[in-house]
């Protein structure tokens, strides 16, 4: 039988041999750790401790404020020395809490739970709550959130994205060889909380190894199946991923939940069991170091909080002159504009490009209409003519190209031939008109 | 140590794929060649000297405009020195050496430059130089030489192109000239007849054409819409005494309809960029060039019909307007 897929998408060199086989290995926590007070989307927590407090690893140190926002707690023990602007990974100041590591990990004590699967929904999402859990593929939604759909949109449907489309990335591969029976076990907690029976993983073809592993644990469960898909970027996007494995379709604007749809990222379903299992809250994350631009690339387990600065150095250091640090995966991740950038709970790589992969987006054609954008977007548009609106500053004419259906995957600046920034220039025309 | 004013920062996506506009315009270039050893071959040198002025004076052309206009010089993309080509391509073998000069020059200031340069053009820069050409010259632009071996001094002799001949006097008498209809097909195919340097050899344009195929450069849906809406017509009308008694072969092979339809209908710039709206056009250029040839007062109909094509190029693109994906999600 044909495999399913959806229309468009790409097929860049994933370039996860660099990192695929090596397995996750813990990186200690350096002197400094700087702690984002917002690390999700929503409104940012605000502190609960002061400059010079002694603090312990696991502790809570910022509020959730608002429903759409998520608490945040100190990954190391030691003393708050300064609570102050500093750079994310979007090149934003956020408030930020700077935590000096007296390297004793004193811990506050995490609430052990064996018998987890017979909590209730409320205690579960309670505990998911407490730990500050948001998604870990990159989009940092607070994950407590949605877990809470209105009553009006029943969720039929768990998907867990284990897709990894993105080239370089292998902290979900590695941990779903790893973690299989925890990621398995968050999905049957999710599950439970939205008392839903059918769940589903979705694994790119490129990783068998990850299927089979997954597979393994699930021989016996009637529930959850686990879908191989074709391996194409952006697979990984919610809509695509939906798409794929259920043939629903989220309509422009309309939101996983109104097709019956609630999608998880394998690395959130880990920490949902790490928090209702062991009560620990989110403070530590794997995240891959890759790249042909650094010297040794691994899959580390590491506090949130660390700079990049600190990661680099635990990886002999950056080769080459010309410095590209990217923050996530090199299709949708950021360009870090400082090496103070702090690990966070998003944050799935750092990738160091190499000198020649460096490219300079300041020389491009004009659009000579060759069509290629069109065919890799998966969203049905033409970025060509969002594009040559945006450039000319006719943005009201880039929106009745459906402007606000594209959501920045970057195939077709990946596939343009005359090189043009086609994801800047529809970020430039989404900020000068209203949706 | 590293410090962060060295970090390069730009927007996603940070890698992107190894193929550029030059290298498509060089590439399609290169696979013209065939066609133009074949055109020197049966023509002599004197064609490859006619295309060189094409190829010198569009270059020269864009980089002088651009050198007095004050605008980034792009003439290393490849595009000017590509409409030159097919340009030179499309001329008689036997027009003097200012022909390609003015010709060149007109393509590339008045149908590229001023228009806004490669991607703003509405017309294919390379069939407005001859269109102009055309009008401007119509006698030395219709004035065509029979094939002669190769590098032999001997003038070559003036005479009608397959098309006219067909027009004026019948295919019969094509049948007659060539000595059979198998004779007639297999000549048209090597290209051992009149006609513009670069159209008469079929064989030499497919074989360019596989190689843009198997590189993805171009799609069946523009030249196989418009050979097969050509070709039906052809066969319906081509019989002024029968319906359904004309030669749709004869149409395709002869004349420009090969060249056009792989390489001048298919320019990207000036062509549909939805796949719906490339087989639109396509129809439309093979109606159209049978229109011209069977009705209009010209033999050949090919550079007109992807010109009037292409002004509705935008159009057929807003019309044909992608399908937003979750559209046509049931509820």
């Amino acid at each position: 039988m044909k495999q399913k897929t959806f229309k468009g998408g790409i097929h860049p060199l994933d370039r996860k041999e660099l990192t695929s086989s090596k397995p996750i290995e813990t990186m200690e926590p350096p002197k400094i750790l700087i702690i984002p007070l917002i690390q999700h989307i929503g409104a940012p927590s605000k502190p609960i401790v002061s400059i010079g407090d002694e603090i312990k690893r696991g502790q809570k140190i910022g509020e959730p404020t608002g429903f759409v926002s998520a608490s945040v707690h100190s990954s190391v023990s030691g003393k708050v020395i300064d609570i102050t602007d500093s750079l994310n990974a979007m090149g934003r100041l956020v408030k930020s809490i700077f935590i000096e590591n007296d390297f004793r990990d004193d811990t506050i004590h995490f609430e052990e739970i064996k018998d987890y699967l017979n909590l209730s929904p409320e205690s579960l999402k309670e505990r998911i709550k407490e730990a500050g859990i948001v998604g870990m593929g990159g989009a940092t939604f607070p994950t407590i959130v949605k877990l809470s759909p209105p009553k009006e949109k029943p969720i039929d449907t768990v998907i867990l994205n284990g897709s990894e489309c993105e080239p370089y990335l292998t902290s979900d591969y590695r941990l779903m060889l790893e973690k299989p029976f925890e990621i398995i076990e968050g999905l049957k907690i999710i599950m439970k909380i939205l008392n839903v029976n059918k769940g589903y993983i979705g694994i790119e073809d490129n990783k068998p190894e990850a299927i089979k592993s997954l597979k393994d644990v699930v021989k016996n469960e009637r529930d959850i199946s686990i879908i191989s898909l074709p391996t194409k970027y952006p697979q990984g996007a919610e809509k695509m991923l939906i798409k794929v494995i259920t043939n629903r379709q989220v309509p422009p604007k309309a939101l996983p939940m109104d097709v019956g749809v609630l999608v998880q990222n394998v690395g959130t379903s880990y920490a949902i069991y790490e928090a209702v299992r062991f009560g620990k809250p989110l403070i530590e994350r794997v995240t891959t170091i890759s790249g042909e631009g650094i010297n040794e690339q691994k899959n580390l387990l590491i506090r949130i909080g660390t700079t990049i600065e600190d990661v680099i150095n635990f990886c002999k250091g950056i080769n080459g002159r010309n410095i590209k640090i990217i923050i996530g995966g090199p299709m949708m991740g950021f360009a870090a504009q400082s090496l103070k950038t702090p690990i966070i709970k998003g944050t799935s790589g750092i990738i160091v490009l190499k000198d020649e992969d460096i490219i300079d987006s300041s020389n491009f054609l004009n659009c000579i209409r060759c069509g290629r954008c069109i065919n890799a977007c998966p969203m049905g548009l033409m970025p060509s003519m969002l594009s040559i609106y945006a450039e000319r500053g006719f943005y009201e004419g880039a929106k009745e190209y459906n402007l606000f259906d594209c959501f920045e995957c970057g195939s077709c600046t990946y596939v343009c031939p005359s090189k043009r920034p086609i994801v800047q220039l529809i970020r430039l025309a989404k900020s000068q008109v209203k949706p | 140590m590293i410090d962060d004013k060295k970090l390069v920062v730009t927007i996603s996506p940070h890698i992107k794929d190894k193929e550029t506009t030059s290298l498509i315009m060089w590439t399609v270039t290169a696979t013209l060649l065939p066609s133009l050893i074949m055109g020197t071959y049966y023509f002599g040198l004197k064609a490859t000297f006619i295309v060189f002025m094409a190829i010198v004076s569009a270059v020269l052309s864009e980089y002088l405009y651009q050198k007095f206009m004050n605008k980034k010089i792009t003439v290393s993309d490849g595009s000017a020195f590509l409409t030159g080509l097919l340009l030179g391509l499309n001329l008689p073998p036997s027009v003097p050496f200012y022909i390609p000069v003015i010709g060149s020059s007109f393509a590339i200031i008045v149908a590229k430059q001023l228009f806004g340069g490669l991607g703003y053009n509405i017309f294919n820069p390379a069939l407005i130089g001859r269109a102009f050409l055309l009008a401007s010259f119509p006698r030395l632009m219709t004035t065509w030489t029979q094939p002669v071996a190769f590098l032999t001094q001997i003038d070559a002799k003036t005479t009608a192109t397959p098309l006219s001949i067909l027009k004026e006097s019948g295919e019969s008498k094509l049948i007659e000239i060539f000595g059979s209809k198998l004779d007639l097909y297999s000549q048209l195919l090597i290209g051992n007849r009149s006609g513009c340097i670069g159209e008469t050899s079929i064989i030499a344009l497919l074989l360019g054409a596989t190689y843009l195929f198997y590189k993805k450069y171009i799609t069946w849906h523009i030249p196989i819409s418009y050979i097969l809406t050509a070709g039906i017509l052809a066969w319906i009308f081509g019989n002024p005494s029968q319906l359904f008694g004309g030669d749709p072969i004869l149409h395709i092979l002869s004349g420009g309809m090969i060249i056009g339809a792989f390489y001048m209908a298919t320019d990207y710039v000036t062509s549909p960029a939805l796949k719906k709206g490339q087989i639109l056009f396509g129809i439309g250029c093979g109606f159209l060039t049978m229109l011209i040839r069977l009705k209009g007062g010209y033999p050949e109909g090919v550079m007109f019909a992807i010109l009037i094509m292409n002004c509705f190029s935008p159009l057929i693109d807003r019309s044909f307007k992608t399908k937003v994906f979750g559209t046509d999600a049931k509820k």
